[in-house]
């Protein structure tokens, strides 16, 4: 990736929400980022409509049968390089759900994952402090 | 439907994955020109199995599988879970206990309906009124983290009692919040619903009748918006309910604008609930011990900020529920889509769809799908159904 992308994507990453059977806990603190206490957008960290659109994509929830082939669809559509952010505690070791039928995550089993928040559900702040960290590994 | 008209038709996809909603499902318009003439919704995105995963886990577990069926009515499923393991006991819980767990629910169903309002004014593209409610909410979650030690996921209930304690010095910083809330409230009331930009959006969209509300089985704030004045609170008070002095908020108005003024008010309501629980709040124990759980059947019934919330336990005398049924409302809520939102335009399908204030991580805990293919049939299910009350009444029978 030419500098000048690298320097554009890491000054304003845009961000697409991709919701793949959650509890919606996650889901109201992300947006809950956008409001007016956390603000990210003072950042450069915009949620945009389309996966096409996006530098990074936050995942959230156990993948379960049915929204996994989306899932996958999503993050073929998103433009390269694309961080997958993984929130949520279940999005790594499946939290509660591990006996479930239907859950087939981890995410690291399906998609190239760039960091992985662990919480349940994460702070505000642990979610910026891990998008932050992973813009600082590319 | 004849040959011309279908050549008219057109198909609107809305969803998995679009920027409408936190959630994913899945409608499909049917769309002559402008017009909503069809939808077909589908859903299972979000399916993960709680009933399964429930008889696993013992009574004391329980409670922190069901608040992970929605994280925004994290209250109200463990609260109904408690209340149906309490049913099986015949447990009478502690006063201070009926109290505390009544301060939870209503604090839950104000942030509830002011993260409604905010996504209300973000689907109809007035992101001010999105901004402000949330910027409100703030002051609930602070509450919750005073309280309980999070922001969400409360982990309140346990079968016999509560798991946190009021102390003296959380009272004033509740009641302030509650008065911030209480402000902000009126004036979002005020400035949101005089707008005549609102009125002209909201006013006549969706409308569900009084007898579609009744047929479609439609629960809380969207059968309320119909003049259906359910709510089991009142019906069948539970908790500290039976103390308090309130109102069920109803309008017979039936369109997405009476469902914004149902919720808007019914923060108020909670707002004064909260306040009469603070004053009236008796010292003493905060949980009843639970000794052992008999074998038997109970159910418990609350009502969450989007309708009623049902749970059914079947006990065998273990320490882990033999059968855990969930009913949440909107399931039933969803499918009152099919009516409201035909007849409308596109544009009104929006905002209409949200209108009921959908929950799907609360709906989809049952259907079996695959690749987007329902993997049993009715009678397959209805096959399994009876299999499995079979070999439960034979093990009950023991």
């Amino acid at each position: 990736m030419s500098k000048l992308g690298l320097w554009g994507l890491k000054k304003s990453p845009w961000v697409y929400h991709l919701a793949a059977a959650p509890c919606n806990n996650c889901d109201i603190e992300i947006l809950e980022l956008l409001t007016p206490r956390f603000d990210v957008e003072r950042f450069g960290v915009v949620l945009v409509g389309s996966p096409r659109h996006a530098d990074a994509l936050l995942v959230t929830g156990v993948i379960n049968r049915k929204s996994l082939p989306r899932v996958l669809e999503v993050y073929e559509q998103a433009a390269k390089p694309c961080l997958v952010i993984c929130i949520g505690t279940c999005t790594g070791d499946k939290h509660i759900f591990r006996n479930s039928y239907n859950a087939v995550g981890p995410y690291d089993k399906h998609l190239p994952v760039h960091a992985f928040i662990p919480g349940c559900p994460p702070r505000p702040e642990a979610m910026l402090l891990g998008v932050v960290k992973a813009l600082g590994k590319l | 439907m004849s040959a011309a008209n279908d050549k008219q038709r057109r198909i609107v996809p809305i969803g998995p994955y679009h920027p409408l909603q936190e959630e994913p499902e899945f409608f499909k318009l049917v769309v002559e020109g402008e017009k909503v003439v069809d939808i077909e919704i589908h859903l299972g995105y979000n399916h993960r199995g709680h009933e399964f995963i429930s008889p696993e886990l013992t009574y004391d577990q329980v409670p922190f599988l069901v608040e992970r069926i929605c994280g925004i009515c994290s209250n109200s499923h463990p609260l109904a879970a408690v209340m149906a393991v309490e049913d099986i006991c015949n447990l009478e819980i502690p006063e201070r206990a009926k109290y505390l767990r009544v301060i939870v629910h209503e604090l839950e169903r104000i942030h509830s309906h002011l993260l409604w309002v905010g996504l209300a004014g973000h689907f109809i593209g007035y992101n001010t009124v999105w901004m402000w409610a949330w910027k409100y909410r703030d002051a609930v979650l602070d509450v919750f983290e005073m309280l309980v030690g999070n922001r969400n996921h409360y982990a309140m209930n346990k079968p016999g009692g509560v798991r946190h304690d009021l102390k003296p010095e959380m009272v004033g910083p509740i009641e302030a919040a509650m008065a911030e809330v209480e402000k902000k409230t009126w004036l979002l009331t005020k400035a949101v619903l005089d707008d005549p930009v609102i009125h002209a959006r909201l006013e006549g969209v969706g409308i569900l009748t009084h007898e579609q509300s009744l047929a479609y089985s439609c629960l809380g704030p969207t059968s309320r918006a119909s003049g259906v004045p359910g709510d089991v609170r009142k019906d069948e008070p539970h908790a500290a309910y039976p103390y308090l002095d309130w109102n069920v908020i109803t309008f017979p108005e039936g369109d997405v604008f009476a469902k914004a003024k149902v919720r808007l008010l019914e923060i108020i309501e909670s707002v004064k609930m909260v306040r009469q629980c603070l004053k009236q709040i008796p010292d003493g124990p905060i949980e009843a011990r639970v000794e052992e759980v008999p074998p038997g059947e109970g159910c418990g019934r609350t009502e969450a900020p989007r309708g009623e919330v049902f749970h059914y336990m079947r006990s065998d005398g273990t320490n882990r529920p033999l059968r855990h049924k969930v009913r949440a409302p909107s399931y039933m809520n969803i499918a009152s889509n099919k009516v409201a939102c035909v007849g409308g335009t596109i544009a009104d399908a929006a905002i209409t769809l949200a209108a009921v204030d959908p929950c799907y991580c609360c709906t989809e805990r049952m259907a079996a799908f695959e690749n987007g293919q329902q993997r049993y049939s009715w009678n397959e299910l209805l096959r399994l159904s009876w299999e499995k009350t079979e070999s439960i009444r034979r093990g009950m029978k023991k």
